[in-house]
């Protein structure tokens, strides 16, 4: 199955991005790109604005400044809609599940674009609507086949431990068929299995979908095993980016780590 | 032991994810259609088919309607009965106003024009929720009561807005006795019910839930938040509007605007608490209890304080109507917030596995 990655064109571009709430300044002017199939990571102390990034980039936050460049669309504003039907999908830090729905459903809600039919013909069932709804249930059970979580498809999803939930919420994500990914911390707050498992998903899906993948992750082993290049942000402003070696090696990156004296 | 899934294998998607899966459950709804539809018309006098199941009926469409738009679209609604209002007087005047026009014609552009009634109100939800939300909507239930009271012509220039409800007739049948006028509310609420099922296990349904649950995780994955919601709003209004028609056509006879007061909207909120949010099957028994409590209270209240010893005074039963009621709101908000329909739910998992503990 393995595919030879090729890392393509820059498919997602952000220019000179500034988002501030009242007086704090959530990010200054940051810029950075993102190629088509690589694993791109954003990493950087609490409160650095990592977070606040990706609500920019899907069009939950509006930034004051700057533009965003999807798939050669340049805007300086963009919508939650619009971010997914372009083809962004993401997943939350803390797990933002449809609680009170089972597993399959969750899934499902991911398909929510492709999904034809309008409600008066949903209220028939029989005919178009039957028909979306099991082509969709097909492509959520090649998710749900991925991700290894057959046995729990019935289950509310209350009901799951912390690192299914997390599955989950990725398969969700998944299950829209994005061109890019956007994780925010997927392996927080798990145990070293659930984390390997987790990264083995990660790549895989970068692997045999070739989605994009944007990923912030306090946990640096992860990082610089997993991603291609790493964007290093500290109080909004970026103060590295390049490979994981190039990052490693930053004075700026060592110092807003472990503090510096002056 | 009989409660079980064992030995139903699913091969298609089409048959996991049918209307009712679990053969028992098909069983059981078969059952209850056909108790509802041929054996109910033929045993129950009159007294029970005008005085209490025509008022369930009714009542169970107007609580599925809310059910939707709380229960489902987690959207606070307290303008019930205004929305049934929209949908009795909207009914009675295209029936008066247009000769040509069928009843059921009427039924369903009476619920129409609740439906976008409950869009306009609908409309702040898209900024506000809870609690605010619930306030906007009860301006909704002020300002109806009030337009329909103050614009005569909405009641045809009657006195004090009293409007008497044409008779029911399709194909020159007339709909006069209880029994066929049962049989035309059971049928529509049928109909809608099931309408309301399938929309809520398909895509329509899983984006109210998901609106609910978490609105910004919806919009993240392109479900339209605005959209939903509004459309929860008609859909909902829609079920009202042709409840409060049935209300006026079948039920009642006649209607005026003051009847569609705040009580009613509450009592239909109550009928959610306690039958279940969420829950179509909820809607039923909420509306069930809240008819039939009643009339249970009434009856054996007076014979139950006798055999004690305590000598009831009279009007007694309708206090404690009011008190066991209260109780039993706190009760199940407190212990049970999904209601009648979740212990039915707990109460099916207990009987997949007796008489075995695990």
């Amino acid at each position: 199955m393995e595919q030879v990655r090729n890392i393509g064109e820059p498919i997602l571009v952000v220019e000179n991005v500034s988002l501030a709430f009242g007086g704090v300044k959530a990010l200054q002017d940051v810029s950075f790109d993102v190629c088509e199939h690589e694993v791109r990571a954003i990493i950087g102390p609490n409160g650095a604005g990592k977070s606040s990034m990706l609500n920019v980039v899907n069009g939950v936050y509006h930034p004051q400044q700057g533009h965003v460049t999807f798939k050669g669309v340049r805007r300086q504003d963009m919508n939650s809609h619009e971010a997914a039907s372009m083809g962004i999908a993401r997943t939350f830090q803390n797990i933002a599940l449809f609680r009170g729905m089972t597993v399959l459903d969750n899934i499902m809600t991911g398909r929510a674009l492709k999904m034809k039919t309008n409600f008066l013909q949903q209220a028939l069932w029989w005919g178009p609507a039957r028909r979306d709804e099991m082509q969709n249930r097909h492509k959520v059970e090649e998710v749900i086949d991925f991700l290894e979580i057959q046995h729990i498809r019935k289950t509310p999803v209350g009901r799951l431990p912390y690192g299914l939930q997390k599955r989950v919420e990725l398969a969700r994500a998944l299950a829209a068929e994005p061109e890019v990914l956007l994780l925010d911390e997927p392996m927080a707050g798990m145990n070293l299995e659930e984390k390997q498992d987790m990264c083995r998903y990660v790549l895989d899906v970068n692997d045999q979908f070739g989605t994009t993948i944007v990923l912030i992750e306090h946990d640096m082993g992860v990082v610089m095993d997993i991603s291609d290049r790493v964007v290093v942000l500290d109080y909004g402003q970026k103060i590295a980016d390049g490979t994981p070696d190039v990052v490693r090696a930053d004075k700026k990156v060592i110092d807003a780590y472990l503090g510096v004296t002056h | 032991m009989l409660y079980r899934e064992t030995g139903q294998f699913k091969t298609s998607y089409a048959a996991d994810q049918q209307i009712f899966p679990l053969r028992q459950d098909r069983i059981g709804v078969v059952a209850t259609l056909l108790v509802a539809f041929i054996v109910v018309p033929l045993v129950a006098n009159e007294y029970w088919l005008e005085a209490i199941l025509i008022p369930f009926l009714v009542f169970s469409l107007a609580a599925l309607g809310l059910n939707i738009l709380t229960g489902y679209a987690g959207q606070l609604s307290l303008g019930t009965a205004a929305f049934m209002a929209v949908g009795a007087f909207g009914a009675y005047n295209f029936e008066l106003r247009l000769e040509w026009m069928p009843i059921l014609g009427s039924f369903a552009l009476g619920g129409v024009c609740a439906a976008f009634v409950g869009i306009l109100f609908g409309l702040p939800s898209l900024r506000i929720k809870g609690f605010y939300l619930a306030v906007a909507t009860l301006a909704a239930q002020f300002f109806v009561v009030w337009a329909l009271t103050h614009f005569n012509w909405f009641s045809n220039y009657s006195a004090s807005g009293v409007i008497t409800a044409q008779r029911i007739e399709i194909f020159g049948f007339y709909f006069l006795t209880g029994q066929s006028k049962y049989l035309l509310v059971l049928a529509i609420v049928t109909l809608l019910a099931l309408a309301a099922k399938n929309m809520v296990r398909s895509e329509t349904g899983r984006a109210w839930m998901a609106v609910r649950d978490f609105d910004v995780a919806a919009a993240v994955i392109g479900i339209p938040v605005m959209r939903t919601k509004l459309l929860a709003f008609a859909v909902s209004s829609f079920y009202c509007g042709v409840a409060g028609a049935l209300y006026a056509y079948a039920y009642l006879g006649t209607v005026e605007p003051d009847g569609f007061n705040l009580d009613l909207s509450f009592r239909i909120l109550f009928m959610i608490i306690i039958g279940g949010v969420g829950s179509i099957l909820g809607s039923f028994l909420g509306a069930a209890f809240i008819v039939l409590f009643p009339i249970l209270l009434n009856r054996f209240a007076e014979p139950f304080a006798n055999a004690i010893g305590i000598d009831l005074p009279s009007g007694m039963s309708s206090n404690l109507e009011l008190i066991i009621f209260g109780g039993l709101i706190i009760f199940f908000l407190a212990v049970e917030p999904l209601g009648l329909a979740r212990l039915w739910q707990v109460a099916k998992e207990k009987l997949r596995l007796w008489p075995f503990p695990h």
